[in-house]
């Protein structure tokens, strides 16, 4: 017995050993400029040594029970309950009385509720159209992030390219995917639409809105990282697989006197996720 | 000295009744009892590292042009929040040590509420009178999930940009009011500047603050109810048998305390964890892939990317796609557990208080149906890599979304209809455990 106590013993001063040991490392890293996984394994030492000293001290060094407490089963429980019942019902006996008053207070209340809505207003614009249109307009030229116009050479067939309106390269809903379709391809969409088989669609996924991000040239597929949305570039980028249920919208090209691209105009409708009053535009 | 403090303490609050009867009050020994703890502990380390992340973060978006520590993104432009995280993470002493430890905790904690649930559901420790605890403590895990994906997304990187869009689009498809509310919330249409900072008051300030609150609340109620206990020689619905708070049970807290606290440092030091600097500075038009969220958001993304291309449209009107798995599915999950101790309580017709737990075993129906519940949310968890697997098993990704779908409508029920039948079959039998089922306890019908 005197031997396992002090096996015990030795064995919690180790580990309280160990944990001062590692705290004065910890110091000493630090002095030294910081070492990440050195302050991590260290650390994890400083404050592991302490555990473990606590739990063996716990355990062979400390009452252990088991110990008996009793749980009360309360008997006065009714007689309390009816005294708070009593005493709530008598200090509720004059305010019931006046009733009208009563229910001036609570009309009160209710148009305060109303009135504190009101500054919740000041978190945000009204959405308003915001979502039905983007920063393209007709004539709007088309542009890489960086702000450089585009011509029909300089994107070379099955090449893709995220543009922007020019001077909007910082609108989120209008950014879009410019996608060079070989000649043999029936490019989607109006005619009029599809300069020398440049196509370009948002990309703004319309399930959860994340960007379109994957092209495969081969399928003349997008594909959606987020939710394995796949869209169909030649089919007006409807969707083929994943939980998309809208094609992405078509932006209309041409190009213009200069020799580069631009838009005819906005997309038709609106871009990106769905919400409730998507399909009334008015 | 112990005596001059007692003395002094209580001469002035008059505090001695009540810690001798504290410092005696017995606790149950078992060490899923531990669990609760254990989020305990986590939500004190995640405040002891957060206010020193605070005290470096920067919750501004304004731009600026990165030159620090970090080569591959000099020149890049940033955000001040983006290149506050890399200041601290390459600059500041400790600083990545800290970041990775707050990271680590937050998952462990939410992990650690989630199988606490699981074994307060398993046990029947919901029954009354400790129905205002599971409702208190279901709060709390609703609680943890929002604190995470909102310090998740300060950052501002590539990776939690892309969350937030997701959820932007979710709140969006709300019904009626989505529209004004995503407005409201963010600041405006997708990016919205003001959303860094408002997430930022959301997960130093509100959230944390109601979680000590709750928590506070939910140990007050533990102490006031004291804590159940299995069915055990000596142990009755009048008795709590276990060790008393002082010395015994305190010191072994403590320890779980410095223990949990251990795990987490060496987690942060040893295991990189969220490497914003990899993943690049959001911008609107990019995406990484693949995308997966923290753990604990798994079975959102699961439902959003396994919800068949449907939604209802009429009169102009819709309810878009994401509204059913990410708005209608939690709105289900967490009501059904929010109500589940009244139902069951209307279903067996059980109103007396418990204080003894009861085994998987005692209740097979209650434990077949949360199996199957385990196994619907485990499938959902699973499919949210569905591309990560289509790239390592060289299969279509569509492929592995549809048998996600068939897994999801046919391993809950068959997970439950086992389990039912197990749990019956160690009812009989009273074998000890599964391992020492007679299988002929498997093939005999019940016979009742």
């Amino acid at each position: 017995m005197e031997n396992q106590g002090e096996r015990s013993i030795r064995w919690i001063a180790t580990a309280f050993g160990v944990s001062i040991v590692a705290s004065l490392g910890l110091a000493v890293v630090y002095l030294l400029g910081g070492q990440p996984q050195a302050e991590g394994a260290l650390l994890g030492a400083a404050l592991g040594g302490i555990s473990v000293g606590l739990v063996l001290w716990a355990k062979h060094l400390m009452p252990g029970g088991p110990e008996v407490q009793e749980r009360e089963i309360r008997p006065e429980v009714a007689e309390a309950q009816a005294e708070v019942e009593e005493t709530l019902q008598a200090g509720a006996e004059p305010i019931e009385r006046r009733t009208f008053l009563a229910k001036m207070l609570g009309a009160a209340f209710a148009a305060f509720g109303i009135a504190l809505l009101f500054p919740i207003r000041s978190l945000g614009g009204a959405p308003g159209r915001a979502l039905f249109r983007t920063a393209w307009r007709p004539g709007s030229r088309v542009v890489r992030a960086d702000g450089s116009p585009v011509r029909p050479e300089e994107l070379a067939v099955d090449g893709i390219l995220t543009v922007f309106p020019e001077t909007h390269t910082e609108a989120a809903d209008s950014q879009t995917l410019l996608i060079h379709l070989p000649e043999d391809v029936q490019p989607p969409g109006p005619p009029g639409w599809v300069p020398e088989g440049f196509v370009a669609f948002s990309k703004i996924c319309t399930h959860a809105g994340c960007p379109v991000g994957l092209y495969e040239a081969e399928s003349k597929k997008l594909f959606c990282p987020c939710h394995q949305s796949v869209f169909d570039v030649v089919d007006g980028a409807k969707p083929t697989e994943g939980p998309a249920t809208r094609p992405l919208p078509q932006l209309p090209l041409s190009i213009d006197d200069s020799g580069f691209l631009v838009a005819q105009g906005d997309f038709e409708e609106p871009v990106g996720p769905g919400f409730w009053n998507r399909g009334r535009d008015d | 000295m112990i005596k001059r403090l007692t003395q002094w303490i209580d001469d002035r609050l008059g505090a001695s009744s009540f810690a001798k009867q504290a410092l005696n009050k017995v606790f149950p020994d078992h060490w899923s009892f531990l669990l609760g703890e254990l989020a305990l502990y986590c939500f004190l380390i995640l405040v002891l590292t957060g206010v020193f992340l605070s005290f470096f973060f920067d919750p501004s978006v304004s731009e600026s042009v990165y030159r620090g520590e970090y080569e591959p993104l000099n020149g890049v432009h940033v955000s001040n929040a983006y290149k506050s995280v890399l200041d601290l993470s390459f600059e500041v002493r400790a600083g990545l040590v800290m970041r990775q430890m707050h990271h680590w905790a937050a998952l462990i904690f939410i992990a650690a509420m989630f199988v606490h649930m699981l074994r307060i559901f398993f046990t029947g420790a919901f029954r009354r009178p400790r129905e205002i605890n599971w409702l208190i403590g279901l709060t709390l895990l609703i609680l943890g999930l929002l604190n995470g994906f909102s310090g998740y997304s300060l950052p501002d990187d590539l990776l939690s940009g892309t969350g937030l869009r997701i959820a932007y689009s979710v709140v969006l498809s709300i019904p009626v009011i989505g529209t004004w509310m995503a407005f409201l919330v963010f600041g405006g249409e997708f990016p919205a500047e003001q959303i860094i900072e408002r997430l930022f008051v959301v997960h130093i300030f509100i959230v944390p603050v109601a979680i000590a609150g709750l928590m506070t609340a939910h140990l007050a109620i533990v102490w006031r109810q004291k804590h159940t206990q299995f069915p055990g020689p000596g142990r009755t619905e009048g008795n709590v048998v276990g060790e008393k708070l002082w010395p015994t049970y305190m010191t072994k807290s403590m320890a779980l305390f410095f223990g949990v606290s251990a795990v987490v440092a060496i987690l942060g030091g040893l295991v990189q964890i969220n490497p914003v600097w990899l993943y690049g500075p959001f911008r609107a038009e990019q995406i990484p892939s693949p995308a997966q969220p923290d753990w604990y958001l798994g079975w959102l993304e699961g439902a959003l990317r396994l919800f068949p291309p449907w939604e209802i449209r009429a009169f102009g009107f819709e309810l878009p796609n994401p509204f059913y798995p990410a708005i209608l599915l939690p709105g289900i999950t967490f009501n059904l557990l929010y109500l589940w101790p009244f139902l069951e309580a209307k279903l067996t017709g059980d109103r007396e208080p418990h204080h003894l737990l009861e085994r998987a075993r005692d209740h097979p129906v209650r434990t077949a149906l949360g199996i199957a519940g385990l196994a619907f949310y485990l499938v959902l968890f699973a499919a949210a890599s569905n591309d990560l697997l289509s790239k390592w098993l060289k299969i279509p990704v569509e492929s592995i979304t549809n048998a996600y779908r068939v897994l999801l409508l046919v391993f809950p029920p068959v997970a439950g209809l086992i389990t039912y039948r197990l749990m019956d079959a160690l009812r009989r039998t009273g074998a000890e455990g599964l391992m020492h089922l007679p299988l002929s306890a498997l093939t005999r019908r019940t016979q009742e």
